[in-house]
């Protein structure tokens, strides 16, 4: 005769572990739909506010090796910064339509651009951007002067600029592509030409 | 107070110990037991181990240059793949396949960290099933010729006054030179120099007296023994080293003229219409054209693989290959060449552009291999932002900047010369370190596959092409490289 405080007692237990089990399947689930909601969220969209304006974006062609301008129509806010990470992020989500003719993964994205008198500009980028890069000295050069020539020519007064990778400085782009000083915009101007 | 005493006593030993080990260990390390390999297309270097008191030495390396190769390792066995041909090896056991068919490698096959090692008596048997030709092998020396890659020395000996020996040979030769009390040693390390008909040959002359042909560990060296001191000129493009024996009077009249040219100065190319290979050094030869050296950098290596090429190929590996054929092409056209890594080894982009600056070195070539793209691009530096140079010190960043112009004129001939040969080549400024850090003209080639795809990066027909354009290239510009210096 099994004793009756026994027998209540694994009772007691029993119903605990399959509260605990149907608590971990819900928090498991809650988990999962987090994660997805994070991946839809990327590429940024698009500013909902601002008037259209035309911009020329310079789009790496890596079968040609050169940057071709490219005129197009994206909403900009009136802040020079914004504009300037607004501008870098419609030419990004050109570089991530399927097949484009420079691709770059999905999680790519600029976390900021900072803007710094006299005639400095610092591109953050994110991890995925850099991490997720093809490695090739010639698909890294052209995302570099992609990302210069873009922002010098359509935010006027920038001379020179840094590229971070979550806000640090980093030794290459994949592999290749230098990071690690201050890019000269006449200088890749001129290489671009 | 005792207990001071006897740490220092202790650190005394430490540092006493430490200063009898420190030669001992650099002996060691200048022991290092090599295997040289001469094959038509490249000449190289491999380190040998000793395991069981036996030699063995890298298939996977032996094989690379001269072909595309591949290997697996799954547990005990080990494959490898040369172009179409495949073999089968196991740890521990002296037998392997080769198309299939048993082969005895003398010893049993090592697999140390999925790399497969064979012993170096059965190279001689062995390589002939994978290459399709045969080998001469010299076991004793350590020096492996595949196909008709040796070179024979013939001996003209000119008894005059003073009397002078001439090595004639078939190819250029570039061997390290030193003078002894009398003897004067050739030591030939990368040329494919092999015994005259008999290993000592003997000389009817009072001066130069004996020849001597000895090979050791990956090196040949040729020994000329006199009663006087010797000095040796090169002539007719490289193929002939005029050994000349000083008379005793002019080498106390004039003791700085006495000695050894170094081999630096040898013409590259052959003279034209030398039917006289040389005259004699009282006759003040006329000056020959300095050897130009060029520095060529495999990029990447050891832990930094570069790009994935393929799942397997890494690009470290294409760089090396590649820059082994520049090197021989290089010195087939006249150049020495430094190639900053011989090996899977580990260099900081610093220690690239420090290696190159020291040695001073008339061009920085550096390779690179991309799966994307078709056939070459080439790259000079893309300066980054820097203030003026201040004092008499050039900025680190911006080192290339007085070389740049002629190193944009070498790009430009290499793309010439490589689209000559079929290649589709571009030419543009990159961000590419450490190319604005050397001092000297610099570009750097990525190698991008061909017609046939990705399997043209480790295709030897296909590197060997690109680095024969790329060595023309360079030659077309010894002028300019040369000024530069």
């Amino acid at each position: 005769m099994i004793p009756r405080h026994l027998v209540i007692g694994v009772a007691v237990m029993l119903v605990i572990v399959v509260a605990m089990g149907v608590y971990a399947r819900r928090m498991r689930r809650q988990a999962r739909e987090v994660e997805a909601s994070a991946a839809s969220a990327l590429p940024v969209a698009p500013p909902a506010s601002g008037p259209t304006e035309t911009v020329t974006l310079y789009v790496a062609d890596d079968a040609s090796g050169t940057l071709r301008g490219r005129p197009a129509q994206i909403p900009l806010p009136s802040g020079r910064q914004q504009r300037a990470e607004e501008l870098l992020r419609a030419l990004l989500r050109v570089y991530q339509q399927p097949g484009a003719v420079h691709p770059l993964s999905a999680a790519s994205d600029i976390r900021s651009i900072f803007l710094v008198n006299p005639g400095a500009a610092v591109i953050d980028l994110n991890a995925a951007f850099a991490d997720e890069h093809r490695s090739g000295i010639l698909s890294e050069q052209l995302t570099v002067n992609s990302l210069v020539e873009t922002l010098a020519v359509n935010v006027p007064g920038i001379q020179r600029v840094r590229i971070l990778v979550e806000g640090k400085t980093r030794d290459t782009l994949a592999g290749h592509a230098d990071l690690s000083d201050w890019f000269d915009v006449a200088t890749v101007e001129q290489a671009g030409n | 107070m005792e207990e001071s005493v006897t740490a220092t006593h202790r650190i005394l030993a430490v540092l006493l110990a430490g200063a009898m080990l420190l030669p001992a260990a650099a002996s060691t390390a200048g022991d290092d037991k090599q295997l040289s390999v001469y094959a038509p297309i490249a000449t190289y270097s491999l380190p040998v181990i000793e395991r069981a008191g036996r030699d063995y030495v890298g298939l996977l390396e032996i094989l690379e240059p001269l072909g595309r190769v591949s290997s697996q390792a799954i547990g005990t066995h080990w494959k490898i793949r040369y172009n179409n041909l495949e073999g089968e090896f196991v740890a521990g056991k002296p037998r392997c396949k080769v198309r299939g068919r048993e082969c005895d490698l003398a010893a049993p096959f090592l697999l140390e960290n999925e790399r497969g090692y064979v012993p170096i008596a059965a190279l001689g048997s062995l390589l002939p099933r994978f290459l399709g030709r045969g080998v001469d092998f010299h076991e004793t020396g350590r020096r492996l010729f595949i196909g008709e890659a040796g070179i024979r020395p013939s001996f003209q000996l000119e008894a005059g006054a003073p009397p002078r020996l001439l090595l004639n040979f078939a190819a250029p030769v570039n061997p390290t030179i030193s003078n002894e009390p009398g003897r004067l040693r050739m030591v030939f390390k990368r040329d494919p120099v092999v015994s005259p008909p008999s290993a000592s040959t003997a000389f009817d002359n009072k001066a130069i007296t004996q020849a001597t042909f000895s090979e050791a560990n990956g090196l040949a060296e040729l020994d000329v023994t006199a009663t006087t001191p010797l000095m040796a000129t090169f002539s007719n493009g490289g193929k002939t080293i005029v050994v000349a024996s000083i008379p005793a009077a002019s080498v106390s009249a004039a003791p700085a003229t006495a000695g050894v040219r170094p081999p630096a100065p040898r013409p590259a190319a052959p003279a034209q219409g030398n039917s006289t290979p040389v005259s004699a050094p009282s006759q003040s030869p006329a000056p020959a054209p300095r050897r130009l050296l060029a520095v060529v950098d495999p990029a990447h290596g050891g832990g930094e693989r570069g790009a994935a090429l393929t799942d397997s190929l890494a690009e470290k590996d294409v760089t090396l290959g590649f820059a082994r054929l520049l090197r021989h092409e290089l010195e087939l056209r006249g150049f020495a060449v430094q190639l900053l890594r011989d090996s899977d080894s580990t260099l900081a982009l610093d220690q690239r552009a420090g290696a190159a600056n020291t040695a001073k070195a008339a061009i920085y070539i550096c390779l690179h291999a991309a799966s994307q793209g078709s056939g070459a691009n080439v790259y000079t530096a893309l300066l980054p932002h820097e203030g003026p140079a201040k004092g008499v010190f050039q900025p680190w960043n911006t080192a290339q900047a007085p070389a740049l112009p002629v190193s944009n004129a070498v790009a430009a001939a290499i793309q010439t010369s490589l689209q000559k040969k079929q290649f589709a080549a571009h030419i543009s400024p990159a961000s590419l370190r450490p190319l604005n850090n050397v001092l000297m003209p610099a570009v750097a080639v990525e190698l991008a596959p061909g017609p046939s795809g990705i399997s043209d990066l480790t295709s030897a027909s296909y590197q060997q092409q690109a680095a024969a354009a790329i060595a023309d290239a360079v030659v077309s510009m010894r002028d300019q490289l040369g000024a530069q210096r």
